[in-house]
């Protein structure tokens, strides 16, 4: 017990925590979007296969970091792109499309890699983000490590979590959004596209999951792995679910997700970890998780056109 | 002479026509309005009005002819384009996102995507629904609001674009008698502020009440134009369905033995919804018995326990004097109760199968499989049946019975219940929403399954259609039943006292 209490007050447990749930932040607000606005994005684990190779890639053939981000975040959006002609204009099925998109999206991040790198065996590394030095706020004692030390691309994680509420709630563009996952004939009704406000959406979430993905690279580690994602998508569709589809929970949700990892990763090391098998360490988060899904979203309220096709003028 | 005859004319239609494939919606209309006026378009379900009112608003395009909006022509096709002339219009179907609150829809669309709010737009939604009786509560959220107050809502919508032409889609299709009432006070106040209405209906004594003027439509065309106070009732409807035509009124007849009684029943609560308080009612052959009673009094309660959805807390039930233990909706049903739900979107059909999947659907595990095999060409043969039937007009039994219309629908449950000969007969809200000659169809089919012996009991909450068709009447109140009634015996404003639960007391005294 007071092993578990020593890593809850140390401070490198927090910023490992911090770190961890950013990525899970960015893709979890693309998600958000996409399914405010109706459309459930089940490509987001592929498109950010896609987002940490296409960012890693580019900062690797001599692109400046935030160039790598821009990078990741175009090569999303043009998924989004393929997802939303297929499912908005065309009516497919979302699930379909999407699983569909994550393979293909998949297989084009191992296509593109063994063509630009034939020879090489193991991936070469970058310099990724460094953490950030803030005047004052990282010489705090304790809180400076916990919290104020980490990359400009975690700030920028928060920063899109911020904007994301605040343009859902705030702006014209928000309520569209919010309108159109609820009951497209409202939007139709007003004289707005229900077309372009879900596929502009869908592009957007799908750019977001992309530097959500890029982040891995160019920030937590400093290589490209196939299997780096490893399931994170889904986790991000679930927080999205925990979340009741507000930005607000859905990142208090992914901090608390990450908590659950960093602590299994340390709990591993602990006497505990030389009893138990480690792989009920590596289950921990995701049991936690069900359990708080199943708390949290008890009265959630689902977008009720979520997954509903538009076809205009049908009854 | 209408009113606002000589004032100007502010929506010219002229020589509208628009076709679905091989169905002309609508054939050359012409329509004209002028300011301060309420016309009726009148007629049947699938008389061509909706598509009329959506080709206005730019929802659909036109083949042929053109839209005028205050002397100038307007781009077919374009949703925003008519709003921007001042055309607001009010669907059957609400367009509200239940999410959002009252005055986040009404801004919708109004502003610039990435403009900040406008400052005074509460100001302006409160003022309107001032100005017009639209008494509604700005940061209420759509989804907790009744249907009244979503209506008052879409207008607010309309009004806070600056509209000057409504044009309400059977408004009333969803609103109670009050309801009502208050509706078209806002429409007159709209007309007295120099605001033009359109009005669709198909209740002649709205549209009567109302209207300046009537412009009626038939299979597409228009067949008539008659200023309201010209005109009656009974001349409207011939002019509807092309033909005299009056709903059917059952005689009286002896009844029969008992077929259903229920015995002291009692269910639960359900929040604010009363469950049923002691409840003895019997069902005899022969005979219709008609429920009364202000929705949500308990009826749904009833016809859950009737067709086996829910099961008595407390008292018995009771089936050919024989008492009933176990009872479930297969039970129900192979002991030949037919039933026609209230909701006929939810609960009577499925609305992406087609008409073949939904005709079997209460039998298809008896008559129309064998050893666990479906007999589609069975199942294809029954619907075919019920198609000619009971006059169910459809392309085919291929078509999802979503893109029916309410009457056909209606039909086709109809001809799905009587299919089996049943002995007792639940009619929940038969002809709600339907057309005049759907409404005299089906309550003409139901007259003759009362003559050829069934028990049928018929739940409405229209007294007309109640004291028309009922052998025996009772009145439904907070889940108590009042005594029943028979034929004659009782006035409109009699069983209104019972409805409203005011005679319970007197009888609970006695």
């Amino acid at each position: 017990m007071t092993e578990i209490i020593d890593i809850l007050i140390s401070a490198s447990f927090w910023a490992a925590v911090i770190r961890i749930a950013s990525p899970l932040i960015l893709a979890t607000m693309g998600e958000l979007i996409c399914e405010r606005a109706g459309v459930l994005n089940l490509g987001i684990e592929g498109i950010m296969v896609i987002g940490a190779f296409t960012g890693w890639m580019a900062v690797y053939q001599g692109m400046p970091l935030w160039g790598g981000v821009a990078v990741a975040m175009l090569a999303g959006m043009l998924f989004g792109l393929l997802h939303s002609t297929l499912t908005v204009p065309f009516g497919l099925s979302q699930h379909v499309v999407g699983l569909g998109v994550t393979l293909f999206a998949t297989a084009a991040a191992s296509f593109a890699y063994r063509l630009m790198l034939p020879e090489v065996t193991s991936p070469p590394k970058i310099q990724p983000f460094q953490p950030l030095d803030i005047p004052v706020l990282s010489d705090l004692p304790w809180l400076g490590q916990a919290l104020f030390s980490q990359t400009a691309l975690t700030w920028a994680a928060f920063a899109v979590a911020g904007i994301v509420a605040f343009t859902l709630y705030r702006t014209p563009l928000g309520l569209a959004v919010r309108a159109v996952g609820e009951n497209p004939a409202a939007v139709e009704a007003q004289g707005l596209s229900v077309t372009g406000l879900r596929m502009g959406a869908v592009m957007v979430g799908s750019g977001l999951m992309a530097v959500g993905g890029a982040f891995l690279t160019l920030s937590a580690f400093s290589s490209f792995f196939f299997e780096m994602v490893n399931g994170r998508g889904w986790i991000c569709i679930a927080l999205v679910v925990f979340g009741a589809w507000k930005p607000g929970k859905a990142v208090l949700g992914a901090i608390l997700f990450a908590a659950f990892d960093a602590l299994q990763i340390r709990l591993q090391q602990t006497s505990m970890g030389a009893v138990l098998p480690y792989q009920l360490f590596l289950a921990l988060p995701f049991i936690l998780s069900i359990l708080a899904l199943i708390l949290m979203s008890r009265r959630a309220e689902v977008p009720a056109a979520l997954m509903v096709p538009y076809n205009k003028g049908e009854r | 002479m209408s009113k606002s005859e000589g004032a100007e004319v502010v929506l010219r239609l002229d020589r509208i026509s628009k076709s679905f494939g091989a169905l002309k919606a609508n054939d050359s209309v012409s329509l004209t309005l002028r300011r301060g006026e309420v016309v009726a378009l009148l007629g049947e379900n699938g008389a061509g009005k909706t598509t009329l009112m959506n080709i206005l608003f730019g929802h659909y395009v036109a083949d042929d002819g053109e839209v005028e909006v205050f002397g100038q022509p307007l781009p077919p096709g374009n949703p925003r384009a008519a709003l921007a002339a001042g055309v607001g219009m009010v669907h059957q179907h609400f367009t509200l996102a239940g999410n959002l609150t009252v005055l986040e829809n009404i801004r919708l669309g109004t502003e610039h995507l990435w403009a900040r709010r406008h400052p005074d737009a509460r100001g302006k939604v409160e003022r309107l629904s001032r100005d017009f009786g639209l008494s509604v509560h700005p940061d209420a959220k759509v989804c907790r609001l009744s249907v009244g107050e979503r209506q008052r809502v879409e207008i607010l919508k309309a009004l806070y674009r600056d509209a000057r032409i409504l044009i309400l889609d059977e408004p009333t299709a969803v609103l109670t008698p009050q309801e009502s009432e208050a509706l078209f006070a806002t429409l007159r106040k709209a007309t007295g502020l120099g605001l033009s209405v359109i009005f669709i209906s198909h209740k002649l004594h709205e549209v009567m009440a109302i209207a300046d003027r009537c412009i009626v439509l038939r299979h597409g065309r228009v067949v008539g134009e008659v200023d309201t106070h010209a005109t009656d009732k009974g001349a409207l409807a011939a002019m509807m369905v092309g033909g005299e035509l009056s709903l059917p009124r059952a005689e009286a007849r002896a009844p029969g033995k008992v077929l259903m009684q229920l015995d002291s029943v009692t269910t639960p609560d359900h929040g604010a919804v009363p469950g049923l308080k002691q409840v003895s009612l019997a069902l005899r052959a022969g005979q219709i018995t008609g429920l009364a009673g202000v929705s949500g009094n308990g009826q749904a309660a009833l016809a859950e326990v009737i067709a086996g959805l829910a099961l008595p807390s407390a008292g018995t039930l009771s089936l050919h004097d024989a008492r009933i233990t176990d009872w479930s909706p297969r039970v129900a049903l192979s002991n030949g109760v037919g039933r026609i739900p209230e909701d006929r979107h939810h609960q009577g059909s499925i609305g992406d199968f087609d008409l073949t999947e939904n005709a079997v659907l209460e039998a298809y595990r008896t008559r129309f499989s064998r050893r666990g095999w479906m007999n589609w060409r069975a199942a294809r043969a029954f619907a075919q049946e019920i198609i000619a039937g009971y006059d169910v007009r459809c392309p085919g039994p291929e078509t999802r019975i979503r893109l029916l219309s309410g009457g056909n629908m209606q039909k086709l449950i109809l001809g799905r219940a009587m299919a089996s000969g049943p002995d007792i007969i639940l009619a929940n809200q038969p002809v709600r929403g339907l057309d005049v000659g759907a409404i005299a169809y089906v309550q003409g089919q139901l007259i003759a399954a009362r003559d050829r012996g069934a028990a049928v009991l018929l739940i409405s909450e229209d007294l007309d259609e109640i004291m028309g068709l009922s052998d025996v009447i009772h009145v439904i109140s907070q889940g108590r039943l009042s005594p029943g009634f028979a034929r004659g015996s009782m006035s409109a404003a009699d069983l209104g006292l019972w409805m409203a639960g005011q005679k319970f007391e007197g009888a609970d005294a006695a």
